[in-house]
């Protein structure tokens, strides 16, 4: 079982084109109607707890195989779904450093960041859209967006004000 | 512009250990926040050049950018310290919470606690995308193309690969073609 599980998530490593959750969908028609290890309700808790906890959104993968064949399980599948796409981001981090100030790597350098910008901003938008905040909700996000935007503030600080308004009731 | 700071190993470990730990919703704006503002590892635009690339190859962003700032530093052992740092504390915490979470998962306060953080969370992601913004040159072309991925994925709702096989090329050709107009 764990060297299935490490097998599948090396597979799912170079897939996840864009980041972690470009996997999340298929990871679903895998794990709930294909393989049925869970129903799809379970693996929407363990994704909504994976993007909850502090730490990279990956970390659902460990979820997964926790689930199936618990704690060896989890950490054979965080290493196999990092594994391909480390040693590939190694390699590329390597040239990359070596031909710095070439060309290509302006031209690759200017061109991506626009696309950048474009991804994460509609990474915001499509989770905006899936948790449509409330009124207060809409306040907080705007106050967290200025504060975030134009101060050095530390992320923390306006994530515990969050949590606190939330816990007080107010969002 | 301030000056960078090399870090030793044990700190490459300790300052991916925090952003790990301290990356509520997603881990990039704490990520920006220690590496540029705090510890001063990276500039400004270093930063959003790693990003570009942990953005458009395979696997996780924000470890493909572990592997690229701890190699850069101190090779393959900088690598896999910077790696195992942002994930190992965050492992044994959802492990820890996925326990719970069974129990708790109707809990009130619970839910209350999430509908805070989730706000705040997109709020802090978008003050990074502003921030990245702000840095594109006043040219109508990077502006284009940021429109056109955010559109392609966040109105079409198109699969990410094929976005990025399309636009990736298209982008980069264009700023080999005209190396001043949108670099």
């Amino acid at each position: 079982m764990l060297i299935f599980l490490f097998l599948m998530f090396m597979q799912f490593s170079l897939l996840a084109v864009g980041g972690a959750n470009a996997i999340v969908p298929e990871l679903h028609r895998v794990v709930v109607s294909e393989l049925r290890w869970m129903s799809g309700q379970e693996f929407a808790a363990l994704f909504a707890l994976a993007q909850a906890a502090p730490g990279p959104n990956v970390l659902v993968v460990s979820l997964v195989g926790w689930k199936v064949a618990g704690v060896p399980g989890a950490i054979v599948s965080l290493v196999g779904i990092c594994l391909p796409s480390s040693l590939l981001s190694f390699w590329v981090a390597r040239w990359w450093q070596q031909a710095r100030g070439s060309r290509l790597t302006t031209a690759i350098n200017s061109g991506l960041a626009p696309l950048t910008v474009g991804l994460i901003g509609a990474g915001v938008a499509m989770m905006a859209a899936s948790h449509p905040p409330s009124l207060t909700g809409g306040v907080l996000l705007a106050v967290c967006t200025l504060l975030s935007w134009r101060t050095r503030l530390n992320p923390l600080w306006l994530l515990a004000a969050g949590a606190a308004a939330g816990l007080l009731g107010l969002v | 512009m301030d000056t960078l700071i090399i870090p030793d190993k044990k700190a490459l470990f300790g300052g991916f250990f925090l952003i790990g730990l301290s990356g509520f919703g997603g881990v990039l704006p704490q990520a920006q926040h220690q590496l540029v503002q705090r510890r001063r590892w990276l500039s400004d635009a270093e930063f959003a050049e790693l990003l570009a690339l942990g953005q458009i190859l395979p696997g996780p962003n924000i470890v493909n950018m572990a592997v690229a700032i701890g190699s850069r530093f101190h090779g393959a052992r900088g690598a896999l310290l910077a790696v195992a740092g942002l994930l190992l504390a965050p492992l044994v915490l959802i492990l820890l919470l996925a326990t719970l979470y069974q129990h708790y998962q109707q809990a009130a306060w619970l839910q209350q606690l999430l509908a805070g953080l989730t706000p705040a969370g997109i709020g802090l992601l978008l003050g990074m995308v502003l921030k990245l913004a702000a840095r594109l040159p006043r040219h109508w072309r990077p502006w284009a193309l940021a429109g056109l991925t955010f559109a392609a994925v966040a109105a079409l709702q198109l699969p990410l690969w094929l976005v990025l096989l399309v636009l990736a090329p298209l982008a980069v050709g264009l700023a080999w073609r005209w190396p001043q107009g949108g670099a």
